[in-house]
């Protein structure tokens, strides 16, 4: 847990989302404060209306009936306004949720690739899902409960101090003693719950590894083997599990036995007052009333407490993402860039992902309108930080990278990245229609436009033979489409756009070949006369790039055309040999 | 249900004396009002102090004989609950360890993870609420009825009409919301599933500048699912408010009744106070009751799921002994084979024959989904085929106990997958007693000695999860190590070169061939480049062998084979070659 200034400043952040809402949570303030007092009213009224009943032939009948009358009014009023209570803090608690979710959504459009491309995915959606629900859960549920708590607490205590001095004593000595008797419990079994997660987690680690490689498990028969291992582990599971469950249920039994404690208490002070003439009976079963209402905040408080705590954490969270600095915005002056004519120029460029370790440092090149640029290297040199870089998804560190000789950085986003087409191997498309997909970069295509694209990709056939062409929904990870034919629609979406220039991705496997066939021949449809980037794995394509960029382990080691590496003899050269090496 | 309650037996003891310690308590609890009842019809009439003390010790006593039960009640539940959960842990994963490929593709692994972890997990916290409160609850609300009843008949009919209003309105409310919240957590889904689509496609969303639109369509999947939670909330804020009346006017009615009562000389004042305390006590039990039939419908579902997966039998038997009867000399043979998975419509594969001599080196090529796979996958036995016959050293491979042939064969999958320890204890699978020699020897053949060497803990160097502190490259060769360690017979590469530059993918093979006793080596891969020097290439379109034969036959006869060719190395190259 974090020291408390984190915590406060967190605070501090979810009033500023509260703040629009003030009116209401003044209103919900107000409604708990009466909820509060008329539910405490009514056990003395009941006390009362008890003391009425005496005994055979001493019943006060019009007394209490007009005390009944009362308590009926005030069941009326408690009952409206928790239930107006609950309503304006749902509605509160669910708007304030939705506000933080869409900040923080638009956030993620501004933020920097380097801050998604640095975590796993998984994470960025639970800070903008799992952990503002919890917030939403925790935060203002627990507020509420705190808040009519401690209004339970103070309320219970004035009525019971207006009544009789000595039971009330007799109820706050011995009440706080369940808090004590919880914390001392919870803090006991916090090591046994932590050593559980940590077995289960251990647990889990193995299963998902173990399950996950069943297939290489059974190749090398090594089912008993990790049988036992498991066995292991789940025995060790049970032991702390047993701890932990059994120890940290002995708190409710606790707090219930320290209830009855003061059940007793107010029972035998109570009698004995009555005896001596302080109270009346009806006061007494209103102390007694009194006395449970007075002790489930505590019991509850200490779970609030820690719900509390959980959800300024998860608010933290989720802050934290918000408040991450975003990309550098575009210059006030920035150009608007219309369709360029496609030269492109890179000059003394330095780029590093991570400070300290130089990566691409002294890259120049000199791109033609209508030329083509070979990325050559094998897998995981780093082709794409070129990519990163061209389409300002990246800042160079140093030097500049000029389109129809200005530099990107002082050129709209938006209009730079309408010049480029691109079409990577990590073929995404937006979940909908055919149509929706290939519209993507033109929402307002007609359907004409669309087809006329597909046609262009050699996607058209294909579409054409899906249960509903067109209009078919292709669901998140494509779904039922094969990973070429993503590709087509990916080419396609390009091909309804077509800017001046290109950025394509190769595909290197699990593409068959006639698609593949396909699909080179719109890349070749589509480069005519256009400037590309193509991160090249044939080498007919590498063979007739105008340039070549030969990369490996994220530097680009040399550059030129085929015939002048194969001549240099590098490590070009060597890439080129291995294919045809007859070892 | 049924089955859970056959682990239970198991622990029938604390099943049963569980929930019996828990109603000693909710007794002992409802004992509580007769006793201050009597402080004030005895103790207080007749101002009787010592009578008065008397009844508080025993009201203390009370008080302190439950805490024993409950907590006795408590160990007994923790203990039955998570034995049970451990027992089903237990029997799940060994279950899961027989299930053959088959039943694991149809059940789906990150299906079978979240059955083993978060469902037993579920179904141990929904026993031990069972075990603890299912008889509990009903009992102290029924208790307190009962206890009006011997108080009071017509006083007691209040209870009669109050508790099932309640259960109306309780119940009610949850059977209305529960669908509901269903709703709501779909409609979560969808803005999780937003999100996550925009974090992965992040590039592409940027390079059409699409963020606003985007944002826009967030907003309005965000907005339904607030109108949603509202919609739901409005009602669920109805339970609170509603018990609270409907409790409060039976309190009502009590006095009024009580003091009728009461008047006429039948029951007490004291007695008035007993009922009005018994009628608080049945408020809380309902929504307990309530909140707990949740639960336990949860653990429920995920009890029946967990009993699916153990129910799935699995396909794959084998003999004890070794049987049938050798056939031929061939290494391996494929007979008239086809293959059909569960489920699916067409044939994987379809009319596979061949026969591979010992030591030969079989490329097999083709595109996706055209069945490169399923064919070496056979040969295992990791499926079986449903068609035709497979045999190993000329013996149908159904013939083998599935440990004998399974060790005949060294697999490298098309996934890199190594798994949490060290490198040795990696390699070791396959082999567990291996020497230091045989394990460099593997690496060094596997072309994964320099990389190894380099590691500052050499074999003993730690692996992560997965494999993930290693690159793509480095994991594939250490699978591939892994395999040769066992020096299989025959030696299966599923693509599993992809990873590799060209110049390390030739080296791998040139090594693997020049092995002692050289193994019978099966490559599948998508480069012709890889398999172009093979004693013989399977070339395979859509299931089907569309030519078998050598590099040259197949560019001279074969057209699919030439496409492939083609795409890869075009015109020119093939020129520029052979000049």
């Amino acid at each position: 847990m974090k020291s408390q200034s984190p915590q406060k400043g967190t605070l501090k952040k979810v009033l500023r989302y509260i703040r629009p809402y003030w009116f209401f949570v003044g209103l919900s303030i107000l409604l708990a404060a009466a909820t509060v007092a008329a539910s405490l009213y009514i056990p003395i009224l009941t006390g009362n209306a008890v003391d009425l009943i005496v005994g055979p032939g001493m019943v006060d009948y019009v007394c209490i009936l007009s005390l009944l009358m009362q308590i009926g009014l005030i069941i009326g009023v408690a009952a409206l306004s928790q239930w107006v209570m609950s309503l304006i803090n749902n509605r509160i608690t669910y708007r304030v949720v939705r506000d933080i979710r869409n900040e923080a959504f638009r956030k993620l459009q501004r933020l920097p690739l380097k801050y998604i491309d640095g975590r796993p995915t998984g994470e960025v959606v639970s800070r903008v899902i799992a952990d503002v629900d919890q917030f939403a859960d925790g935060l203002l549920m627990g507020f509420t409960q705190l808040f009519t708590g401690v209004i339970t607490i103070l309320g219970t205590l004035c009525f019971m101090l207006s009544v009789n001095v000595v039971i009330t004593l007799v109820v706050v000595v011995i009440t706080p003693v369940s808090l004590v008797v919880a914390a001392f419990i919870a803090k006991r079994t916090y090591d046994m719950f932590r050593l559980q997660s940590q077995v289960r987690g251990e647990q889990t680690g193995f299963v998902e590894e173990m399950v996950g490689s069943q297939k290489v498990v059974q190749a090398f028969g090594r089912e008993k083997a990790s049988l036992e291992q498991f066995d292991e582990i789940n025995e060790r599971l049970r032991q702390c599990s047993l701890r932990a469950i059994f120890f940290s249920s002995i708190t409710n039994p606790s707090t219930r036995f320290v209830n009855s404690l003061v059940y007793t208490g107010v029972g035998i002070v109570g009698a004995l007052s009555v005896v001596g003439g302080g109270l009346s009976v009806g006061q007494l079963s209103a102390f007694l009333s009194y006395a449970n209402q007075y002790t489930k905040p505590f019991n509850e408080i200490s779970g609030v407490v820690t719900e509390l705590q959980n959800a300024l954490a998860c608010a933290g969270r989720v802050f934290e993402l918000i408040e991450e600095p975003p990309q550098v915005p575009d210059a006030k002056d920035a150009l608007e860039l219309g369709e360029a004519t496609g030269s492109v120029a890179v000059q003394d460029v330095a780029f590093s992902y991570h400070k300290g370790q130089s990566l691409i440092e002294n890259f120049n090149l000199q791109v033609q309108p209508g030329q083509r640029v070979a990325l050559v290297g094998p897998t995981g040199c780093g082709k794409t930080t070129v990519i990163n870089l061209l389409m300002r998804f990246y800042d160079v560190d140093k030097g500049s990278i000029q389109v129809d000789g200005t530099d990107i950085r002082r050129i709209t986003r938006h209009s730079l990245r309408k010049n480029y087409g691109m079409v990577l191997q990590e073929t995404w498309l937006k979940r909908g229609t055919v149509r929706e997909i290939i519209a993507y970069g033109r929402p307002d295509a007609t359907l004409e436009e669309v087809v006329e694209a597909a046609k262009a990709a050699h996607a058209h056939s294909f579409i054409k033979r899906l249960p509903q062409g067109y209009d078919t929904v292709i669901g998140e990870d494509g779904g039922s489409i094969s990973q070429g034919q993503k590709q087509l629609l990916c080419i396609a979406r390009v091909m309804l756009c077509l800017p001046p220039m290109l950025i394509l991705d190769e595909a290197t496997s699990s593409i068959d070949t006639r698609t593949e066939i396909r699909i080179q021949k719109a890349f070749q449809k589509m480069m005519k006369g256009r400037t590309s980037f193509i991160v090249a794995h044939r080498l007919s394509t590498i063979r007739d790039a105008d340039v070549i960029l030969v990369m490996r382990d994220g530097h680009i080691v040399e550059q030129g055309n085929h015939e002048s590496l194969l001549e240099k003899g590098g490590f070009y050269a060597q890439l080129y040999n291995s294919q045809f090496d007859h070892s | 249900m049924k089955s859970l309650l056959a682990y239970m037996r198991a622990y029938k003891k604390e099943c049963i004396l569980g929930p019996l310690f828990k109603l000693l308590e909710a007794s002992f609890e409802l004992m509580v009002p007769l006793v201050m009842a009597a402080v004030i019809d005895v103790g207080i009439k007749n101002a009787d102090r010592g009578y008065i003390g008397r009844m508080c010790v025993v009201m203390a006593a009370l008080g302190v004989i439950g805490l024993v039960c409950s907590i006795t009640a408590q160990y007994f539940a923790a203990k039955a609950s998570v034995g049970i959960a451990a027992r089903l842990r237990h029997n799940l994963f060994a279950h899961i360890q027989e299930l053959s490929f088959t039943e694991m593709d149809t059940a789906g692994t990150s299906t079978l993870i979240t059955r083993m972890t978060s469902d037993i997990n579920q179904v141990q916290n929904g026993l031990n609420l069972a075990l603890r409160l299912l008889l509990r609850s009903p009992f102290v609300v029924f208790g307190a009825m009962v206890m009006a009843f011997t108080i009071d008949v017509p006083a007691a009919l209040i209870f009669v009409v109050t508790i099932p209003l309640l259960a109306v309105v309780v119940f009610g409310v949850m059977l209305w919301t529960m669908p509901r919240y269903k709703k709501v957590q779909a409609g979560l889904d969808k803005v999780l599933s937003a999100t996550r689509e925009n974090l992965t496609g992040v590039r592409v969303i940027r390079a059409f500048g699409r963020e606003e639109a985007e944002t826009q369509a967030f907003q309005e999947e965000n907005n339904a699912l607030t109108r949603l939670q509202v919609h739901v909330g409005r009602v669920s804020a109805l339970m609170n408010p509603v018990t609270y009346v409907i409790i409060n006017l039976a309190a009502v009615a009590l006095i009024w009744v009580g003091a009728v009562r009461v008047d006429t000389g039948i029951i007490t004042q004291g007695a008035v106070v007993a009922l009005l305390n018994y009628m608080s006590q049945i408020l809380v039990e309902l929504i307990k009751l309530a909140n707990l039939i949740i639960n336990i419908t949860k653990a429920l579902a995920c009890a029946n799921r967990v009993q699916a997966v153990l129910d799935t039998q699995s396909s794959l038997t084998s003999p004890q002994a070794l049987g049938g009867s050798v056939e031929n000399g061939d290494r391996v043979t494929f007979q008239g084979v086809g293959l059909t998975y569960k489920g699916a419509g067409d044939a994987s594969l379809a009319g596979l024959s061949f026969s591979v001599k010992p030591g030969e080196t079989v490329g097999v090529i083709g595109g996706t989904g055209s069945g490169k796979s399923s064919l070496v996958n056979l040969i295992p036995r990791f499926y079986d085929a449903t068609q035709g016959t497979v045999l190993v050293d000329g013996r149908d491979v159904r013939d083998y106990p599935v440990e004998a042939l399974r060790e005949k064969v060294g697999v490298v999958p098309q996934k890199a997958m190594l798994f949490t320890g060290t490198i040795r204890e990696n390699l070791k699978w396959g082999k567990p007693d291996a020497t230091e020699a045989e394990l460099w020897q593997a690496l060094e053949t596997a072309q994964a000695k320099d990389f190894v060497e380099e590691k500052p803990g050499k074999l003993d160097e730690p692996v992560a999860q997965g494999g993930r502190n290693f690159s793509g490259g480095q994991r594939q060769r250490l699978t591939i190590a892994r395999a040769l360690v066992r020096k299989p017979e025959i030696l299966i590469l599923d693509d599993s070169a992809s990873a590799l530059d060209f110049a390390t993918d030739a080296r791998l093979r040139k090594a693997i061939r020049e092995m002692e006793g050289g193994p019978t080596v099966f490559i599948v891969s998508q480069r012709a480049s890889s398999i172009r020097y093979a004693d013989q290439i399977i070339v395979l379109d859509d299931g089907e062998a569309v030519g078998i034969g050598t590099h040259q036959e197949l560019l001279e006869s074969c057209q699919v084979y030439q496409e492939i060719y083609e795409s890869q190395f075009q015109q020119s190259e093939r020129k520029g070659e052979s000049a």
